[in-house]
């Protein structure tokens, strides 16, 4: 006897949680049902990740490297059912061996991309990573490989996100973030959100909470939205969609020099 | 020693502790340096008259008097320099070995340590900082800078693993009038040392110690182009920011300017940093060495009459020690010696600008409106040039504008707090995120107030360090890019294969 199967309500990941959008819109994509969200589901997840950013960046950076590597864990527990949302296992694998590579880098990155400086004067002086912040990006494709690989590099050093997934393939990047939910990312470091990029977009590169911007997946829109930043001096990145690199992860670090006297 | 002559040497108990510290002028020659009436613009290795035909007056501004007339470049101007950077670039620097491009960097850096109290002197006179700084800190400063990245000229593929860093092209540079020459050092050395050709743009009303750094490039005898100057004011700044063949933009200046050149960039694909605007918190605990403090306080606001993006400017003082300190403070002004910024003695100089003097009494209107209580030493200001007598705000709210704003001169604003978390919570409540200053004894406690502090450079027991070797740059509105040290050539290379 055949079975009718429980389909999913793909909705949004903010602070943890799986809500609809506040706008109760939907659009169809990949033949399902998905939120639409608004300016106001933005705002709530820049809120979100703005508060989770504290706890997150004052982790041990072991421990952050643990919970990144749990991902992977999760992800490859849920190898076929990424796989039926992207491109298939190949890009499934990539981006779990992906997670793995920047989850190693979380306690390495501070000795790559920081220093010690030899001052001509009776001066300690070092010079240390630190996260810019909230971090806002726009996925590009391939949309779980671009999304991974956009995502690592950022919250691996202690920066928190808010992901506006691909317009076309928004399922795979929900499906992703049943995998965050349980690997002990906690609440509001990552939040996704589905929709219309021309409306997600402007509100993410205007958010004055906004202090990073990841334009990898933008296209015709770019100047405007670099503009837009610009009005609280955001960092704006356009890398690659299927890059890994320490200057990855760099490109979203502020460092921070520390003077201090020698002297008996 | 004897004992008749150790009881010689004893000052006698009747001296008197001398009331009046008075000082006899002790002015610097002027002497050294050789103005020309009229200057042009450098492009292409030589001076060449304004296309636009416009020129300005610069001054010295502790004497409100001409010291010679600037070119005002325009459009056609800026493009000439950007082809004689481009043709150099692809003719010259970016094909001579990089060994070769440090010997050039390191010559520079020798002729501006021989020629520095020359460059000292101009700096003061066009600036009104006092000999003092321009001597001790610019000049040493700005030689060393040059001499620090020509060693970086050609291990540029150790400060970058796994890269091959690349130059960029030509990179359009546009500096402040608050440290005219260790600015150019900050924008040209690594510039040059990453393979770059150059247009830079200096402040409008400093342009001079730039223009005599032709005659070192001369000197030096670097090749035609690799350096160009342009001076004039804001128009020739936005004329450089949107030159179609500039690859990269360096500005240090407002954060207001800073954004609308992030703007004009937007979309452009161009390489940017901005090095802007502060208010940074200078926090003193309770168990802090105070008298060193308070000369960490003087230095944080004072020092180049409070011209300085990273300036100590908004003072945080444990609630326990608050009267002490403010005491302290103030007596400790009333020693500050405000005048001839040629005068060797000198430790508060002109302002450097009758728009800039607008700006700082505005400010401080302000804040008397909104309520705080200032004093300011009894001093007396020379009748001529532009000067302001170093302030001081108490009953300071950090809702007031002189709490908020960048006051950019010697205006200090004193607030208190009672706990660690407080002063954090105060320290980083506002858009800017350049510096910070952190006075404790206690060493775990600097670790985590440094941890917590969002900004680029914390200054631990000490203010108003700088050296070629140390990263410098902002958080948040006080821009991004870092200049000094390793992390200071990232700006001027590209690392990707693509």
């Amino acid at each position: 006897m055949s079975r009718l199967p429980v389909h999913k309500t793909y909705k949004l990941f903010i602070g943890g949680a799986f809500p609809r959008s506040e706008s109760g819109r939907t659009y169809e994509a990949e033949g399902a049902n998905v939120a639409r969200g608004s300016r106001k589901d933005v705002r709530d997840a820049v809120r979100n990740a703005r508060q989770a950013g504290a706890a997150w960046s004052g982790m041990t950076a072991y421990n952050r490297g643990q919970v990144l590597y749990r991902v992977a864990e999760m992800m490859e527990a849920r190898e076929a059912e990424l796989a039926a949302l992207c491109g298939g296992v190949d890009e499934v694998a990539s981006g779990i061996d992906r997670v793995v590579w920047y989850a190693g880098w979380a306690d390495k990155l501070a000795q790559v991309i920081g220093s010690a400086n030899p001052v001509a004067g009776p001066y300690f002086n070092f010079t240390v990573p630190e996260p810019t912040g909230v971090t806002g990006i726009l996925v590009p494709e391939p949309p779980l490989l671009g999304l991974v690989s956009r995502l690592a590099p950022v919250i691996v050093g202690g920066n928190t996100a808010v992901v506006v997934a691909s317009e076309a393939h928004p399922l795979v990047a929900i499906e992703l973030a049943e995998c965050l939910a349980t690997a002990d990312v906690p609440p509001g470091v990552v939040n996704i959100i589905t929709g219309l990029r021309r409306e997600l977009g402007p509100a993410l590169a205007s958010h004055m909470d906004v202090l990073a911007l990841d334009l990898t997946g933008a296209d015709g829109d770019v100047a405007e939205l670099e503009r837009l930043g610009a009005e609280n001096v955001k960092r704006i990145v356009r890398g690659r969609a299927d890059s890994q690199s320490p200057y990855d992860i760099a490109a979203f670090l502020e460092l921070k020099t520390v003077w201090h006297p020698i002297g008996m | 020693m004897t004992k008749d002559k150790r009881e010689v040497a004893r000052r006698p108990e009747t001296a008197a502790i001398p009331t009046d510290w008075e000082y006899s002028p002790a002015p610097e020659s002027r002497e050294l340096v050789h103005l020309q009436d009229r200057y042009g613009l450098f492009i292409g290795g030589q001076f060449v008259e304004p296309l636009s035909n416009e020129r300005y007056t610069t001054i010295d501004p502790a004497r409100e008097e001409p010291l010679a007339e600037i070119a005002q470049a325009g459009k056609a101007d800026v493009d000439h320099a950007v082809k004689a950077a481009r043709d150099a670039y692809a003719e010259r620097w970016s094909v001579i070995r990089p060994s070769e491009r440090a010997k050039y960097l390191f010559r520079i850096a020798r002729i501006l340590q021989e020629r520095s109290r020359e460059f000292a002197v101009l700096e003061s006179m066009n600036g009104g900082k006092p000999i003092r700084e321009s001597r001790d800190v610019d000049l040493p400063l700005a030689a060393a800078h040059f001499f620090y990245y020509a060693g970086w000229a050609d291990k540029l593929e150790y400060a970058f693993p796994n890269r091959t860093p690349r130059p960029l092209g030509v990179a359009g540079q546009i500096i402040p009038w608050n440290f005219p020459l260790l600015m150019l050092a900050w924008k040209i050395a690594p510039a040059l040392a990453a393979g770059n050709t150059v247009v830079l743009k200096p402040a409008e009303t400093t342009p001079l110690s730039a223009l005599l750094f032709c005659d070192v490039i001369r000197q030096a005898e670097l090749p035609p182009g690799v350096v160009n100057i342009v001076t004039g004011d804001g128009r020739t700044g936005a004329e450089l920011v949107s030159h179609p063949d500039v690859n990269k933009i360096a500005f240090t200046g407002s954060t207001e300017v800073g954004k609308a050149i992030q703007k004009t960039l937007a979309g452009t694909g161009k390489r940017l940093t901005l090095e802007l605007g502060g208010k940074a918190a200078n926090i003193i605990f309770d168990d802090a060495p105070l008298d060193q403090a308070v000369e960490g306080i003087v230095n944080g606001i004072y020092f180049n009459q409070g011209h300085v993006c990273c300036a100590g400017s908004r003072l945080l003082v444990e609630e326990s020690i608050y009267e002490t300190v403010v005491s302290k403070l103030k007596r400790r002004m009333r020693t500050l010696r405000v005048g001839d910024p040629l005068d060797k003695n000198t430790d508060v100089g002109a302002i450097n600008s009758k728009q800039q003097l607008d700006k700082i009494g505005a400010l401080v209107q302000a804040g008397i409106d909104e309520g705080a209580e200032i004093y300011q030493p009894p001093c007396k200001l020379p009748e001529r040039g532009y000067w302001f007598a170093p302030t001081v705000f108490t009953n300071v709210a950090q809702s007031y504008r002189i709490a908020q704003e960048e006051i950019f001169g010697p205006v200090l604003s004193v607030l208190t707090f009672r706990t660690p978390d407080e002063a954090i919570e105060k320290a980083n409540n506002t858009p800017y995120g350049l510096s910070a200053g952190v006075w404790t004894e206690k060493g775990s406690r600097i670790l985590a107030m440094a941890q917590r502090l969002k900004a680029g450079v914390v200054w631990a027991n000490t203010y108003n360090r700088f050296d070629p070797a140390s990263p410098f740059g902002g958080y948040k509105e006080s821009g991004f890019g870092r200049e000094g040290g390793r992390h200071g050539l990232e700006p001027y290379v590209a690392l990707d294969g693509a």
